[in-house]
């Protein structure tokens, strides 16, 4: 099967209320590593994987994906998921059939995703009554049944207690080791080194470095990044 | 004074079977209208709220404008509508409780497709980014969003009720207030009223209000088992 990377992006620009979020940015990413996004708060972290995966649409430039029906192959888990207003499972299922997955498949399949993050004693519960480490591991299940090729996360616990990152990021490593590709952002320095096979780092709309994670850490090669990691305010 | 009270509360308990039938004949015709107006109004305002078209704001405002429409001027247009030489006049349908509910549903209609519509719309704020990326697109996250809101939605609905079971300029143009056909609560308090005839007026507006009050209840015991139930 041809998959639908390698994803270029071309040139891209992205711009709203006549500030530019994210300047003439070109990337590959590659199936296989895992890429993490690092940069302060308004560097264009959240902008990019949103226009990476066509939420936004770029002002100027080209996102360009080497497969076709990229839409079903690729999924995203944002930094607080919205849940519907039914059971666990029952929010799974919404997803399969959604991607146009025969009825008689759904549960099953929904129940197996459920069981891969460890939600299936829950499966019957209201969605939007589980605990926020919970939700968001009900928003992988729901990743997780697509089955995509690639998988954005947007700060996925950063709204979460250590254990409940834990558990998250074994379902991540899960996704890896099951072959998708994994493009999230973070702002822990630790998370990033324990998932990460590569670092994309932004600052002010553009890539100022992009390096191995055994090469970022513990000391990245721009000054930029540098102060990033070394914890001082990189705009003084 | 008081003894209007009295006799009013005495026709309520022992059950005149006059009065009865025309709370059944209100009842029947004020929820007919609402739940029409529910299956048409629903739809309409969350199509409009998810929808990006040409002319979308102007008719945001209509709609909420359309909220106030006068009774009696639904009345009269519906009255024309339906006159032996209107265009809808061979469905002989003047005079009749159809008439009626015809009169109520234009008038609820608009309550509840622009309340839906300012409810489906911020619920979509919400939902937006995580439906899109999910690729369901306007008309099928629409009917997500309805589903998913339906209990706040019975408020939109409720105030559609409120309005068909009080007004009573529409149905009287419309129905005529017939004794025994299209005569109902507001109507027959009306007439009623006007006649000197207090007590029977009052015990109508005991069983208006009584009614309602109920209605309101019960909407709200589902609402709030449901809020516990799904979050």
């Amino acid at each position: 099967m041809n998959g639908i990377l390698p994803l270029h992006l071309e040139n891209l620009s992205f711009a709203a209320g006549g500030r530019t979020i994210i300047e003439r940015t070109n990337l590959t990413l590659e199936a296989g590593t895992s890429t993490i996004i690092l940069g302060a708060n308004g560097a264009g972290k959240s902008v990019l994987m949103r226009l990476m995966h066509g939420l936004l649409a770029p002002s100027a430039g080209r996102v360009v994906w080497s497969g076709e029906r990229v839409r079903r192959r690729q999924a995203m888990v944002f930094q607080r998921p919205v849940m519907l207003r039914r059971t666990a499972l029952a929010n799974v299922v919404y997803v399969l059939k959604v991607a146009g997955v025969d009825a008689a498949d759904r549960s099953r399949l929904a129940r197996e995703a459920l069981a891969e993050v460890g939600l299936t004693q829950l499966a019957e519960r209201p969605a939007r009554v589980l605990s926020g480490g919970e939700q968001q591991r009900l928003a992988l299940a729901r990743a997780w049944a697509l089955h995509p090729e690639v998988l954005f996360l947007d700060e996925p616990t950063a709204n979460l207690d250590p254990g409940a990152t834990r558990e998250i990021e074994a379902v991540i490593r899960a996704f890896d080791a099951s072959g998708t590709k994994i493009v999230m952002s973070t702002h822990s320095l630790g998370q990033a080194r324990r998932l990460g096979d590569e670092v994309i780092y932004l600052h002010q709309g553009r890539v100022a470095e992009r390096a191995p994670i055994e090469k970022f850490f513990p000391v990245p090669s721009t000054t930029e990044a540098g102060a990033f990691v070394k914890g001082e305010l990189p705009w003084t | 004074m008081i003894d209007a009270f009295a006799s009013g509360l005495l026709q309520v308990v022992t059950l005149d079977l006059r009065l009865w039938e025309i709370v059944g004949l209100s009842l029947a015709v004020s929820l007919s209208a609402v739940v029409l107006a529910t299956l048409l109004g629903l739809p309409l305002g969350a199509a409009i709220a998810v929808g990006r078209f040409r002319g979308r704001q102007g008719v945001i405002v209509l709609l909420n404008a359309l909220m106030g429409l006068p009774p009696v001027v639904v009345g009269l247009f519906i009255y024309l509508l339906l006159s032996r030489a209107g265009p809808l006049g061979e469905l002989g349908l003047l005079f009749t409780p159809q008439a009626m509910v015809f009169a109520q549903t234009v008038l609820v209609l608009p309550i509840i497709a622009a309340l839906a519509r300012q409810a489906v719309e911020d619920a979509w704020r919400e939902y937006e980014e995580q439906l899109r990326s999910l690729g369901v697109d306007g008309l099928r996250g629409a009917l997500t969003i309805l589903w998913d809101i339906r209990f706040s939605l019975l408020t939109a609905v409720l105030a559609g009720l409120g309005r068909a079971s009080a007004e009573v300029g529409a149905v009287m143009i419309v129905g005529g207030n017939i004794d025994g056909v299209t005569r109902v609560m507001t109507t027959a308090i009306a007439l009623e009223t006007s006649k000197g005839d207090l007590p029977l007026a009052l015990g109508l507006g005991f069983v208006l209000i009584a009614v309602v009050i109920a209605l309101n209840a019960a909407a709200h015991l589902v609402k709030q088992a449901a809020e516990r139930r799904y979050g």
